[in-house]
């Protein structure tokens, strides 16, 4: 079998052994090689999903319905199972998740691994928070059902505990009901993030959900234009538009990275003058929440040399500056990303230890993996983040070094004792591994 | 077209007997499901439950097929669970391990009652209930190993091409009766079945690519059934191949 990889193929490498999974009855190997590692639909960007040394647990057979009531949303379905696997499902009954990353494509034990966010986050937190209960297999055999109000430590240290505390069975979700499958959605413009703070918090308070893109090129007066997309679930429609959704695929490995300072600056700039709908129009919900759904194997257009994906939080204090600061040292470089994505999240503390979501602002970047060059330049935007007090996304990181994780994570010491010994992954060796 | 509104599925805890329920419960129709592992059995019907409508029927029961005495009990029990039966989908098998096949006479037989005598039982009762409803699909998955013995696997080969040969003949039989006869064979499918081999290269399918195939060969009453298609030529490339030089080809 091919080496499961990470969505941004950075690092490459190949674990000792792959078993998949598909009964969640089935006890955890004893044989196979240790530390052992779950892996969902290999969405995340980085080695948090990966186990050079061990063995994967593929989950992605663990993909069936377990209880769903239409009367109250309450689902409980199998870690494996994708987001878009219970959309389907759920959608045409009047249910909506209630919290969804940028792809449906991630597991439902992924989603809560990475406590993962979306647009609404200033309104409704991380997917931590709509979990009621999950069930955790442990290596000596050890079955532990927790949620909130149920053996809580073991609840707040599996959120967003990247798969290390135990194998992730089930999960029981309150999915949030809906009117229509179609959103609401007002864009706008701004010149410069100047213009885009006050607008943001406008936009906060009356739309449940918000985002913005950034033309991370720019400079000057304009550094930090883009636009801004709020919406809403529609309520219904007197004649509902009709939606087919299609599906591109990237083909072929390009030798070479697509994305490139031309394309980047001929992107940004068209993406900048896109028209936008300030008095609003219809979408449906599949192309407005995972745009990039539509085209099968995306990430093949940075080439075999892969990625890397860079996403901060900035604490309220310094999200301004250091937002600024962050968008300046990109726009010098010329090492522009292809969707720069900026987002403030809400106040609600989130429910793991580990969790990424916290009050202030996010920032999201990609950049063509070039070596040396993007390294040094990840380097410089970590001694921003870090100068800010902010913390880097786990599931979106290759490259961290351990101590900007330890500062950006302090719990992270308290939730080591929660691991699964048999249990731990690249990325958690190396962010736990001495200090440089 | 044959209405598949009602449907018995025996072995139902395969992977690709799995697709096939949910892909079956998708389009409306209702399912009883006979299983060996009552944890399997108990999580597929949850969920089948989970997908189905209130109109749809989702029932089944546990039962090791090796048990041929229970066969026609079964059948019953599922035909008056559904109310009749549209169609009935065979699929429980296992892969032996060829080489303790060699050395082992007992599990070389027990080997070939699982994937041949277990079938070609519960198929002749089959025929003769759908023989006289006179309408219908009865389906069993093959394989395309059984067109050919080879030194790898020819104790499974022979147990599927035996099935295959079977079904040939029923389908004869009861072509004049207005039931169709379906053998599907597939070829490499990504299963717990082949957990352990290599599976890079363009020949493996998907477990859900198989099953949407299977279904379609049910709805229009096709013969022999190769799952992907491509699985035709190579195989009949392979049976040509004359037995002088076959025999010293290591496949
Ligand atoms: N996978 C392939 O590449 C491939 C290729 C060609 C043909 N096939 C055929 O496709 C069919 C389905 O296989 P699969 O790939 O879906 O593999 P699978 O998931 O391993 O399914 C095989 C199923 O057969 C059941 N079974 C075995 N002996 C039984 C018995 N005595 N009574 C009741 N159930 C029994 C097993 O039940 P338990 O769960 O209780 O063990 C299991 O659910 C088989 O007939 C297989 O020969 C598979």
């Amino acid at each position: 079998m091919r080496a499961p990889q990470s969505w941004n193929r950075l690092p490459r490498v190949a674990p000792e052994k792959v078993l998949v999974l598909s009964q969640r009855s089935c006890a955890l190997p004893s044989m196979a090689p240790r530390p052992l590692l779950p892996y969902g639909n290999g969405r995340s960007y980085g080695d948090v999903c990966l186990n050079d040394h061990g063995t994967l647990l593929v989950t992605r057979g663990l993909d069936r319905f377990i209880d769903f009531d239409p009367q109250t949303g309450l689902l409980r379905c199998e870690a494996g199972m994708t987001l878009a696997e219970v959309l389907a499902l759920v959608v045409p009954q009047g249910w909506f998740l209630p919290s969804t990353p940028g792809t449906r494509q991630v597991t439902v034990g992924g989603a809560v691994a990475n406590d993962v966010h979306g647009k609404n986050h200033h309104a409704v937190g991380s997917f931590g928070h709509h979990v009621r209960a999950l069930e955790l297999l442990r290596s000596d055999g050890e079955v532990i059902t927790c949620g909130p109000g149920r053996a809580d430590a073991w609840f707040a240290a599996t959120v967003g505990g990247l798969g290390l505390t135990g194998l992730i069975r089930w999960v029981e979700l309150q999915l949030m009901p809906i009117q229509t499958p179609w959103m609401w959605v007002e864009s706008q413009r701004f010149a410069n993030l100047e213009a885009f703070w006050p607008l943001n918090r406008r936009a906060e308070a009356r739309w449940p959900y918000t985002v913005a893109w950034i033309d991370c090129l720019a400079k000057g007066k304009a550094r930090g234009r883009g636009i801004l997309l709020a919406g809403q679930h529609a309520p219904p429609q007197a004649t509902p538009p009709s939606f087919k959704e299609g599906c591109k695929r990237v083909p072929i490995d390009p030798p070479l990275s697509l994305v490139n300072r031309l394309s980047l600056k001929v992107f940004n700039a068209l993406y900048y003058r896109q028209p936008v709908k300030p008095q609003g129009g219809l979408s449906h919900y599949v192309p407005y929440f995972y745009p990039l759904d539509a085209i099968q194997d995306w990430n093949r257009i940075y080439g075999r040399r892969g990625f890397y994906q860079y996403q901060c939080v900035l604490p309220p204090e310094a999200a301004e500056a250091a937002t600024a600061a962050l968008l300046d040292t990109v726009a010098r470089r010329g090492e522009g990303s292809f969707l720069a994505v900026l987002k403030t999240f809400g106040r609600k503390p989130s429910v793991g230890m580990l969790s990424f979501p916290r009050p202030g602002t996010t920032l999201a970047l990609d950049f063509p993996n070039r070596g040396d060059k993007t390294l040094r330049l990840l380097d410089d935007l970590d001694a921003i983040v870090c100068e800010a007090g902010g913390a880097l996304y786990p599931g979106k990181d290759a490259r961290m070094p351990a101590r900007l994780f330890q500062s950006g994570f302090p719990q992270w010491e308290a939730f080591s004792r929660f691991i699964d010994p048999a249990f731990s992954s690249r990325f958690w060796q190396r962010v736990t591994s001495g200090n440089e | 077209m044959n209405s598949l509104k009602r449907v018995v599925i025996i072995g139902a805890t395969s992977t690709i007997a799995e697709h096939t329920a949910r892909q079956l419960v998708e389009k409306g129709a209702s399912l009883y499901c006979i299983g060996r592992n009552p944890d399997k059995l108990q999580a597929l019907l949850q969920d089948l439950k989970v997908r189905a409508g209130d109109n749809q029927r989702i029932d089944g029961c546990v039962a090791d097929l090796l048990d041929v005495d229970r066969h026609d009990a079964l059948i019953e029990t599922a035909e008056q669970a559904l109310g009749g039966m549209d169609a009935v989908l065979i699929a429980h098998g296992t892969l032996p391990d060829q080489q303790a096949c060699q050395r082992d006479v007992a599990l070389m037989r027990r080997e070939v009652e699982t994937n041949a005598l277990s079938v070609i039982s519960l198929l002749t009762l089959l025929g003769n209930r759908f023989e006289q409803q006179g309408a219908g699909v009865i389906a069993a998955i093959g394989s395309v190993a059984g067109n050919r013995g080879r030194q790898s696997n020819y104790v499974y080969g022979a147990a599927k091409g035996m099935v295959a040969i079977f079904l040939q003949g029923l389908r004869n039989r009861l072509a004049a009766h207005g039931v169709d006869v379906v053998t599907l064979k597939p070829g490499f499918v990504a299963t717990p079945m082949t957990a352990d081999f290599d599976r890079s290269g363009p020949l493996w399918a998907q477990p859900q690519d198989v099953a949407r195939g299977i279904i379609k060969a049910m709805i229009h009453g096709r013969g022999e059934t190769y799952l992907p298609g491509f699985w035709r030529w190579i195989m009949l490339v392979i049976t040509h191949i004359p037995e002088p030089l076959f025999k010293r080809m290591t496949l």
